[in-house]
Parts: C-alpha cells; structure tokens; sequence
C-alpha cells in the first residue's frame, strides 16, 4: 500500500453471486477500494489482496470449482499466492482454490444431501494467520454458511499435516465451542470449516461467509474480524503485490 | 472416429450421500438385500486418431479436469 485505501480484488465468474458482499466487506470494514476483475482478463491491476467470492461459478458443471479454476484469471491468482500475496477464498471460492490445487482436499456432497442455509458456530483454531490475528484462540463465531458441497474431505495423511503444521483455521462448533458431530453441519473430516495454505499461510479456504456477517443489520458482526485481520495483515507486506 | 467413455466414480472409502439416499429407497421398495449403491457420472466423447491415442488423450483429461483425484476415482472404455 503506498499510503492510499488499500485495493482489494474480488474475482468474479460467470455464476458468482457474492461478489458484491465481498467487495462491500471490503469497503465497509477495511475501508478499502474493491476492484472487480472479470475472469477473462490476466490483469489483477496490482490489488493488494483477492479474494474468490461465494457463488455457482459455471453452474457447478462437473463439480464445484472444477471449470473455475482453468479462468484465465486463476493463473495471476496461483502466481499471486505463490508469491505469498493474501488470497481469500469463500464458500466457492474455497471450492475453486482446492481445485485449483492452491489448497490440499476437496469439498464433497454435504453428508446429509441438503443445501445448508443458516448461521453455525466457528471455533478459532488458529488465531496467528493473516486472516485472524484479531480474533482469540478458541474464540466462537456465529457465521453463516449456504452450500450444498461443503464436505471437506482429504487423505489421513493430507490431514494428519495440516493439524500437525496448525493449518486449520476453523472448526464447526456448538455454542460453547465444544467440536461435535451435532455441530458438524456437512460431514466434513474432524469438523474443518476452513483451512489455510501457501508459503506464508497467505491463502484461506473457508465454507461459511464472514462477509455475511460483518455489519449489524446481518444477524452477526463476527465476520467483522477476519476483514480487520486482513486489512492489517496487509501493512507488513508492501512487499506482495498483484 | 473412437468414442470414449468415461466412468467417474467417488472413491471407495468416501461416503456416497446420494448413494447412501438412494439405497434407502430401494428398501423401501422392498429390495432390502440390495446394497453398497454407488452413483457417479458418465462422460462420452469423440475424438480422432486411433483408440490407444484415443485411451491416452481421455486418460490426460481425466487427470486434469474430468475426475478430482481426492474424491474420485474414474474408468475408461473406448470403441474403436
């Protein structure tokens, strides 16, 4: 950021449908200039950050994510968080980013076939990535979720690495933050709701939508964080630019 | 021109949730001896050259794109 708003890129597919929540998050909690970037351009206009919003991207022909990530797009976005540039990647978005192989597993057919829409507890597994250094450890959030494949799903061996190296981010939870099988609301493998990756834990993966919960009118503020993370996790890399 | 199909199907250990659904229903119906119901996808193409190109043109696609190696795991049948 050379002093300005920082400039927050939202991707937008053909099928993408909360690109504009995103970008209002952006604007609204960070204070930030959204920037639209149509799938077919390369051009990622120098943001600071992206973010691959929620939606139906290709009508989720094949599997969720599968047409997304071959996006012109998704190239510059690989490439950016190769670079350790901050990737965001919601409900689809995390769908795209697993297909796109910048985040291990694969998010499956909800175990209970239903398209789930309604608010579920988080628990704050790690509280030391870019995207929640303002949340507490063990912190619950009421965040909601809208997804029919949100099962995460990943070899022993993926998993076993990703709670060895602290890259689970957060869990499904019931209220007081206790991790059950009743809190889990899609099957995913030991409750993950959203995972990070990249050489600087740089990229999330997430099912439930934080931008849904980030203002007051919404039901819930605790979304509100991950944003304000965001935001100050991008003063100390002016370094990584798209 | 060889035609290919290919079988995508979710790996063995992965809960099928359709399957599993769809298993149900088939009691129901009074088969209650049917079981391990599977559902997956069928994909047909054409493409030109001879069937072993055919084999492994189709082999590279379902690597690439057609099948997620986390979750699935696929067959291919080609008619010369």
């Amino acid at each position: 950021m050379n002093g300005g708003a920082a400039r927050v890129g939202v991707i937008v597919l053909p099928g993408s449908n909360c690109d504009t929540d995103a970008g209002n998050a952006a604007r609204e909690v960070m204070g930030a200039e959204p920037v639209y970037l149509w799938h077919e351009s390369r051009d990622l206009q120098g943001v600071d950050a992206v973010i691959v919003p929620g939606g139906f991207s290709y009508g989720d022909a094949l599997r969720a994510g599968a047409i997304a990530r071959f996006a012109p797009l998704m190239d510059s976005v690989a490439r950016f968080a190769e670079q350790g540039g901050l990737v965001l990647g919601i409900c689809n978005g995390f769908q795209i980013l697993c297909e796109a192989g910048l985040l291990p597993g694969a998010l499956a057919r909800n175990e209970g076939l239903r398209f789930v829409c309604r608010h579920v507890y988080l628990r704050v597994e790690n509280a030391e990535t870019p995207f929640t250094a303002h949340y507490r450890p063990g912190e619950v959030l009421k965040v909601p979720i809208a997804h029919g494949e949100g099962r995460f799903t990943c070899d022993e061996a993926t998993c076993e690495r990703l709670q060895a190296e602290n890259r689970i981010v957060f869990r499904y939870c019931e209220p007081d933050g206790r991790v059950t099988q009743d809190a889990n609301p899609n099957g995913s493998v030991h409750n993950i709701a959203g995972i990070v990756g990249g050489p600087r834990n740089n990229v999330l993966g997430m099912m439930p939508h934080p931008e849904r919960a980030s203002s007051c009118g919404l039901g819930s503020e605790d979304g509100r964080r991950l944003f304000t993370s965001l935001q100050a996790g991008l003063v100390g890399r002016a370094d990584v630019r798209a | 021109m060889p035609k290919i199909t290919v079988y995508v199907t979710l790996k063995p250990t992965l809960l099928d949730a359709q399957g599993r659904t769809v298993e149900g229903a088939v009691h129901h119906l009074g088969y209650e001896d049917v079981t391990n119901v599977r559902i997956g996808k069928i994909i047909e193409m054409e493409m030109p050259g001879g069937a072993e190109e055919a084999r492994e043109r189709a082999r590279v696609l379902c690597d690439k794109l057609l099948a997620n190696p986390v979750t699935e795991s696929y067959r291919i049948e080609v008619q010369p």
